[in-house]
């Protein structure tokens, strides 16, 4: 193959990567930009969407669109719940206290993985996509699921940013974020807003992890790589900064995918942070987050 | 003349540092009552303990003869209670129709009372889709009243309106708040100035180290100037 062809090739898989990256870090920034914790379980969340995607789907018989459809329906509600408990039984007894919640999300981590190890299993196993059809490029063919993903993570994405900007909930989110106190002293329910906006979060991330897991197989330990990416992402977009966090995903998702191409998969996860160590270096809110006053 | 709002025997605390001591104090409908006192004397923790945002540990706060102390913070401002904090306190990142839109939300109120509002305030209608952080000090304090008039209260709070602004805006919003003791509104407004507090207060509270101390009519006060000299060190 040309460079051309082979060069459009690793900018579609970039592009997949990016969708599902942008998806999952918009969890992390949400929860980050509205309550100030840092949840280092997020990609534990991540996880069990993929493993709930799997169980959903093996319990399903039939086309395997339908057991899809019930995965992004059933894996996302579970892992939101399973979320709002974590939230209401852990966070808010910290207080929401930035340190704590940091050392307490380590532990959820941990307590997540492990449960999945033991009822799951350490085995990767596969989802069937749940359609199966090629696109034919003059030069090569592609998984038109891949396509597909780049599509449905953009219109979630889509439909985040329109309950954030136009409904009475993102309303009272935002308000939340920018001062709690004085959003209570107008009837919001601040620490309703708080259990909503860190189940939305893990939500995301289960997402995100639904349209992955036809793609890569569901593991107990496959969380790690998503946070990490999703981390170097808020960062370098600017803490809390959701329009930063999607472009931040873009940049990060596509080099990700290209330099692991041409390369080797290490070298693009160096890059990236290194990325993040000289934009924490020369421009600590992030390229596009706000600067502090 | 019943009270709209009657606080009695507040206790209110920092953590185990006590600011209030059994502050009380009564509004009427119809009323402006000013809580006048030095930097730090607590009229700020007062209108804090009453929207529940520093609940109180001991004492009763009556909204029409109703106790609403043990209310959550976020179930007080529905009762009827319209508070304009200290510096503002908007929500900079939202534009001014965004931070009106809290307003109503809070009690659902009717879009008339947002009408309302930008008739009082022109200003803002030209403004609806600014970020409200861009807007000039006066304009801000504007919102700030406006936001808290969208909950169509029965109790306004104003925690030092007029702080740092030009007379043309003091003057505005002293005319606003007479037109809402007019309407029948109890008013609840700090001030550390004498000279703020005056021209619309009926009463005045001096508040003292967490404790509420003399209460006199303003028509009084503009003789006695050693109430004005122990509470806020001028006039003598
Ligand atoms: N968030 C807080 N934490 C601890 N102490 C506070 C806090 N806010 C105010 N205080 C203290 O409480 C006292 C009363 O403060 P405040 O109510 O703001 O007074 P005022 O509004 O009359 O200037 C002061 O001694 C102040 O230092
Ligand atoms: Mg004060």
């Amino acid at each position: 193959m040309d460079l051309g062809p082979y060069l459009m090739l690793a900018s579609l898989e970039g592009a997949v990567g990016a969708a599902v990256l942008a998806l999952t870090a918009l969890g992390l920034s949400l929860v980050f930009g509205v309550m100030r914790i840092v949840n280092v379980a997020h990609g534990e969340f991540y996880m069990l969407g993929a493993v709930l995607a799997w169980w959903v789907t093996s319990m399903i018989g039939g086309h395997p669109a339908l057991g899809f459809v019930a995965a992004m329906v059933v894996a996302p509600l579970v892992v939101g719940l399973i979320a709002a408990a974590a939230e209401r039984l852990v966070l808010r007894r910290l207080n929401y206290d930035p340190e704590a919640t940091i050392v307490a999300t380590i532990g959820l981590l941990y307590v997540i993985q492990q449960l999945a190890l033991s009822t799951y299993g350490a085995d990767a196993r596969p989802v069937p996509a749940p359609i199966d059809f090629r696109i034919q490029f003059p030069w090569f063919g592609y998984s038109g699921y891949k396509l597909c993903v780049i599509v449905a993570s953009a219109a979630l994405m889509l439909g985040v940013w329109l309950v954030l900007t136009r409904t009475r909930a993102g309303l009272m989110m935002r308000a939340t974020q920018y001062d709690p106190e004085t959003a209570r002293a107008f009837a919001i329910p601040v620490g309703r807003v708080y259990a909503g906006v860190f189940a939305a979060g893990a939500m995301l991330a289960a997402l995100g992890a639904v349209l992955i897991v036809p793609i890569q197989q569901a593991h107990y330990l496959m969380g790690h790589d998503p946070l990490l990416l999703s981390f170097i992402v808020v960062i370098i977009g600017g803490l809390g900064s959701l329009r930063g966090t999607v472009l931040a995903a873009v940049i990060i998702g596509m080099s990700d995918g290209i330099i692991s191409v041409f390369f080797s998969p290490t070298l693009a996860k160096i890059l990236a942070t290194l990325l993040v160590a000289f934009v924490l270096v020369w421009r600590p809110t992030g390229l596009f987050g706000a600067r502090a006053a | 003349m019943t009270a709209m709002l009657k606080v009695d025997g507040l206790d209110a605390f920092y953590g185990r540092v006590q600011v209030l001591h059994g502050l009380s104090l009564e509004v009427a409908k119809g009323e402006i009552l000013c809580l006048l006192g030095r930097n730090g004397a607590g009229k700020t923790t007062a209108l804090k303990a009453i929207m529940g945002l520093v609940p109180p540990r001991v004492g009763a706060v009556m909204l029409d003869g109703v106790d609403i102390s043990l209310l959550r913070a976020e179930d007080i401002a529905k009762e009827g209670i319209g508070y304009v904090p200290q510096g503002r306190r908007l929500f900079a990142e939202l534009t001014v129709a965004e931070n009106l839109e809290i307003g109503l939300m809070a009690r659902n109120s009717p879009r008339h009372a947002r009408d309302r509002v930008l008739d009082l305030f022109p200003v803002l209608a030209e403004r609806l889709h600014q970020r409200s952080g861009t807007l000039s000090g006066g304009e801000q304090q504007m919102l700030a009243i406006g936001r808290a008039l969208c909950l169509e209260p029965a109790v306004l709070m104003l925690d030092e309106p007029t702080e740092g602004l030009m007379p043309a805006m003091i003057q505005r919003i002293r005319e606003v708040v007479l037109l809402l003791r007019a309407e029948g509104v109890a008013v609840l407004l700090v001030e550390q100035r004498v000279e703020a507090v005056l021209p619309v207060a009926d009463r005045v509270l001096f508040v003292e180290n967490g404790r509420s101390r003399d209460c006199v009519r303003a028509s009084d006060l503009g003789a006695d100037h050693a109430l004005l000299h122990r509470y806020v060190g001028v006039g003598a």
